[in-house]
């Protein structure tokens, strides 16, 4: 049965101004593509995380729209130049609905 | 008696094992996208817009054992300032059954357009990537991943 989604993430609690961070994420998810069969031959249906969005402060930083040829357990690095403190804040969005966050403060001086 | 009985199961289960491999052999293939699927996504995105070559730097391995968990890190040459960042950039591969892999947009607070995760290849196929500028200009490349297990489910 499915696994309870459990995002991990890894991004520094401080900075300093203008540095540049790298975060890596990842969240445990089966990633169904939709292409698979079971035992009696019906099509798996597709259940995959489509969407991964980035925000800092309420602000859109990065976004990434995952299609089913993403890995099951997908992973997730990108970078972010810090400028101020406040809250990143990583959702997950699943094909049935479901949304995961992961709130991160950082301290920027 | 029961030694019999043995026989004859083993026997069905070889036969059972026999049908069962045929009709794998005998199932059609899993259709698959091709260049042209790609193109078609492509189009979709931007018209015929010209693209050029350069400032993208596609990292992906030239063989992958796996095809389940294959690595793919972007990056795009950039200043990432207000007037001049990277808006999006589109990884595509033309032998899995679906085109798209992965859809990035970026935002000047990124610092640096660059972003990795882990796609599945069905089979040994070719990887392209495109980025789009802020002032519209249209980049791409394209990598081949050769694949020894592809990663489709079977």
């Amino acid at each position: 049965m499915a696994i309870t989604p459990t995002p991990r993430v890894r991004v520094p609690t401080q900075a300093k101004p203008g540095e540049l961070i790298e975060i890596k994420t990842l969240i445990s998810h089966e990633m169904e593509s939709g292409q698979r069969k079971d035992a009696s031959g019906k099509v798996v249906p597709r259940k995959i995380i489509n969407t991964f969005v980035a925000e800092f402060n309420g602000k859109m930083v990065f976004e990434a729209d995952w299609n089913p040829a993403i890995s099951a357990n997908p992973y997730q690095s990108f970078f972010y130049k810090a400028s101020e403190s406040g809250e990143l804040v990583f959702t997950w969005k699943d094909d049935d609905g479901s949304n995961y966050t992961s709130k991160h403060k950082l301290t920027v001086a | 008696m029961v030694f019999t009985k043995v026989e004859t199961s083993r026997r069905d289960v070889l036969a059972l094992a026999g049908i069962a491999g045929l009709a794998a052999l005998l199932a059609p293939r899993m259709s698959f996208a091709d260049v042209a699927a790609v193109d078609a996504e492509i189009k979709k995105l931007y018209g015929d817009k010209k693209f050029e070559s350069g400032k993208i730097k596609l990292d992906v391995p030239e063989i992958a054992e796996n095809g389940l968990v294959v690595p793919v890190n972007v990056e795009v040459e950039s200043p990432m300032t207000d007037a001049d960042y990277v808006k999006a950039v589109h990884v595509f591969a033309d032998g899995n059954p679906l085109p798209g892999i992965v859809s990035y947009k970026f935002t000047p607070a990124c610092g640096k357009a660059a972003a990795s995760t882990r796609m599945r290849l069905a089979q040994t196929q070719n990887i392209i990537c495109i980025a789009e500028m802020s002032d519209g200009k249209l980049y791409s490349t394209k990598a081949s991943v050769k694949v020894t297990i592809g990663g489709c489910g079977g």
